[in-house]
């Protein structure tokens, strides 16, 4: 399929960068590049991160600069073909031969298909964005019949027929790498890694998410989490989490906590985890009362 | 022919390929466009297409960039690191005599000729009955207990609770679309695959028989099954176990392993593993065990990105050690005390009872 420059007005990474912007995601260089070529290639794009750097957020920012909405796709170990691809709608097929009668009644027809996210991406490419969250948690078989579908977009359906994308849909899949996706499925993708975004950015992003919270306070808690990402923790915060504690540090702030106090308190926000508190608690004012002062 | 403006690219990604990046014909056609699309106005271009386009996976960003300076500013290229030379560490294992093996540039190959360099032992296994009580019992529980995933597909089955629509619309349209029958389905049940990885080398001298005794029994009763052994080198040991007597098995297991009671350098012998695509293939989804002490006499940190690398594609990554039989055992080494978070389980395996055990409790745990 040829390559198209220019997708909905953006024709570079810069550009690209701006409209996220303006849907309010901030983007790095490497996101905005990666991206920009998966749209203008017309592959899918492969997001992979820590979890909580925004990569679904990432997904949905894209649906939502191309004005199209996001069909997400969870996906669990033992997803199907039922639950990705198409069902046909059993009771009603019943339900129709009963009313028939002795006339002839196609039970084959669109009317009874249920649409799964993936044949509902392929019949409107152009309405939608298909985001593919978490495809590490499913079995291997589903990246198998993912790859037919990420490289030729289209379904067969045993009943009618083959349906096919007029054209390449917009897809994104999500990876917290909890496990090696297979060389088959990211050579079709475009690939990118998503890191902890550097503080400046991060306290931007909690600004733009969070409307109430002071820049101050955004800058401390981004200099907090940054502290407690550089600790052996299970589970260290995500950007979602710096999000959390400020805008809950904010709340807890304005009902009449003094300031250290509202950091301390909303720290549950922060971590959750209880090997990780237990590990950070002798040492907490230390992490949060050199940022707070 | 090709345009001499693509050549360089083309010629890129033949040197990543000749490095080891999986990269395909259709990654650089991609890779050519993308650099088109991007103008390029700069360096930082190519490399953002080049990261982006052939997929290069985190931990191996440094390497990749490595390679990208080399071949687009002329650097040289650091030498590949020479293994070290024999390094004075000696596996300390209390109670044993210290072996003194060399480390060579091996290939770890399995199936390689013995080469001079190692401390080659052939052993000779008693017949021991201990343990034989419980690799029987193992024998009849494994089949019921060992660890299952549910398939993909699903079966026609009485128990099952889905509905099999499509046979009971089949069966209907036969009765005026009146549902008599109503065929069911369920999920197949798959036993997992299982890789054994057993150290044999000399500190592990007094555990190792009794595991490849387990290694047997495992290899009898479980659908889906590799075995490794662990040492100066990697020896497959799979088929060598296929026999169902088990001293015709451990007799040709004994021919095939030219490295028992030798050195342990279990991140090279982990990483000339997973350094076999098809071997590689299999941990993915498995099980897999490691019955080793983690004295490591190489680098570490080598042990270390194997094992993170087998914690990302196994299904569970256990490992069993003897020496970790106390509940107030702490790993000692510093390659095992960090491989500890990556690892679903650090359990002792004294007796093989004990392993047998956890084996069959792995499901349940689960």
């Amino acid at each position: 399929m040829a390559v198209r420059g220019t997708i909905a007005g953006i024709d570079s990474p810069a550009a690209l960068r701006e409209a996220l912007i303006g849907a309010q995601y901030l983007a790095d260089d490497g996101l905005a590049t990666a991206a920009y070529l998966a749209l203008a290639l017309g592959k899918p794009l492969l997001l992979e991160g820590a979890p909580g750097v925004g990569k679904t957020e990432a997904a949905k920012a894209i649906g939502s600069i191309l004005a199209r909405s996001v069909i997400r796709l969870q996906c669990y170990e033992g997803i199907d073909a039922a639950g990705a691809l198409y069902e046909w709608n059993y009771p009603r097929q019943m339900l129709a031969i009963r009313q028939a009668g002795d006339d002839y009644v196609n039970i084959y027809a669109d009317d009874f298909l249920l649409e799964r996210p993936l044949l509902g991406v392929i019949k409107s490419p152009a309405d939608n964005v298909l985001l593919i969250d978490e495809i590490d948690r499913a079995d291997q078989e589903f990246e198998a019949l993912l790859l037919e579908f990420l490289s030729d977009f289209q379904i067969s359906i045993p009943e009618t027929g083959t349906v096919k994308a007029t054209q390449r849909p917009v897809v994104v899949l999500t990876s917290n790498r909890t496990r090696d996706l297979h060389e088959a499925l990211r050579r079709r993708c475009v690939y990118h890694w998503i890191d902890y975004p550097d503080a400046m950015l991060e306290a931007e992003i909690v600004m733009a998410r969070a409307s109430s919270v002071a820049r101050q306070t955004a800058d401390a808690v981004v200099a907090a989490v940054g502290q407690l990402r550089g600790e052996p923790l299970v589970k260290p915060p995500g950007v979602a989490e710096t999000v959390e504690w400020a805008e809950a540090a904010t709340l807890l702030h304005s009902q009449g906590n003094p300031w250290p106090e509202a950091f301390k308190r909303s720290f549950g926000v922060a971590l959750k985890d209880q090997d990780d508190l237990a590990y950070i608690a002798p040492r907490l004012d230390a992490v949060i009362g050199g940022v707070a002062a | 022919m090709i345009p001499k403006a693509s050549k360089t690219f083309v010629d890129f990604a033949g040197l990543l390929r000749a490095y080891g990046f999986a990269v395909s014909p259709d990654q650089t056609i991609g890779f050519i466009e993308a650099v088109g699309l991007l103008g390029p106005r700069s360096m930082e271009d190519i490399r953002a297409s080049a990261l982006a386009m052939f997929a290069i996976a985190k931990d191996r960003e440094d390497e990749f960039d490595a390679l990208f300076r080399t071949f687009f500013y002329g650097q040289t290229l650091a030498p590949p690191v020479e293994g070290d030379e024999e390094d004075d560490v000696e596996a300390h294992e209390p109670g044993m005599e210290t072996l003194d093996v060399p480390v060579e540039e091996d290939e770890d190959d399995p199936g390689d000729t013995a080469s001079g360099a190692e401390i080659l032992s052939q052993r000779a296994f008693a017949r021991e009955d201990e343990a034989l009580v419980s690799l029987k019992d193992f024998g009849r529980r494994a089949e019921r207990m060992l660890p299952r995933r549910t398939s993909y597909r699903f079966l026609s089955s009485n128990k099952g609770r889905r509905l099999n629509m499509r046979q009971v619309l089949k069966a209907a349209s036969r009765t005026d679309g009146d549902a008599i029958l109503l065929p069911m389905l369920d999920r197949k049940q798959k036993q997992r695959k299982i890789l054994l990885l057993v150290d044999v080398s000399g500190s592990m001298r007094d555990q190792s028989e009794g595991y490849l005794r387990f290694a047997h029994a495992l290899a009898q009763s479980a659908q889906s099954f590799e075995c490794f052994t662990l040492g100066t080198r990697l020896t497959r040991i799979t088929a060598s176990l296929k026999p169902k007597d088990r001293d015709q098995a451990l007799s040709r297991v004994t021919a095939a392993v030219a490295d028992f009671d030798g050195g342990t350098r279990i991140g090279d012998a982990l990483s000339a593993y997973l350094n076999v695509p098809r071997f590689a293939g299999y941990a993915r989804g498995a099980l897999v065990l490691i019955l080793s002490d983690g004295l490591e006499r190489g680098d570490p940190t080598q042990m270390i990105d194997a094992v993170a690398r087998f914690s990302r594609m196994a299904w569970r990554l256990h490992w069993l050690s003897p020496l970790a039989g106390d509940d107030d055992f702490a790993p000692q080494t510093e390659a095992l005390s960090a491989v500890l978070p990556k690892l679903d389980s650090l359990s002792g395996a004294r007796t093989i009872e004990a392993v047998c055990h956890h084996v069959l409790n792995v499901a349940r745990a689960a």
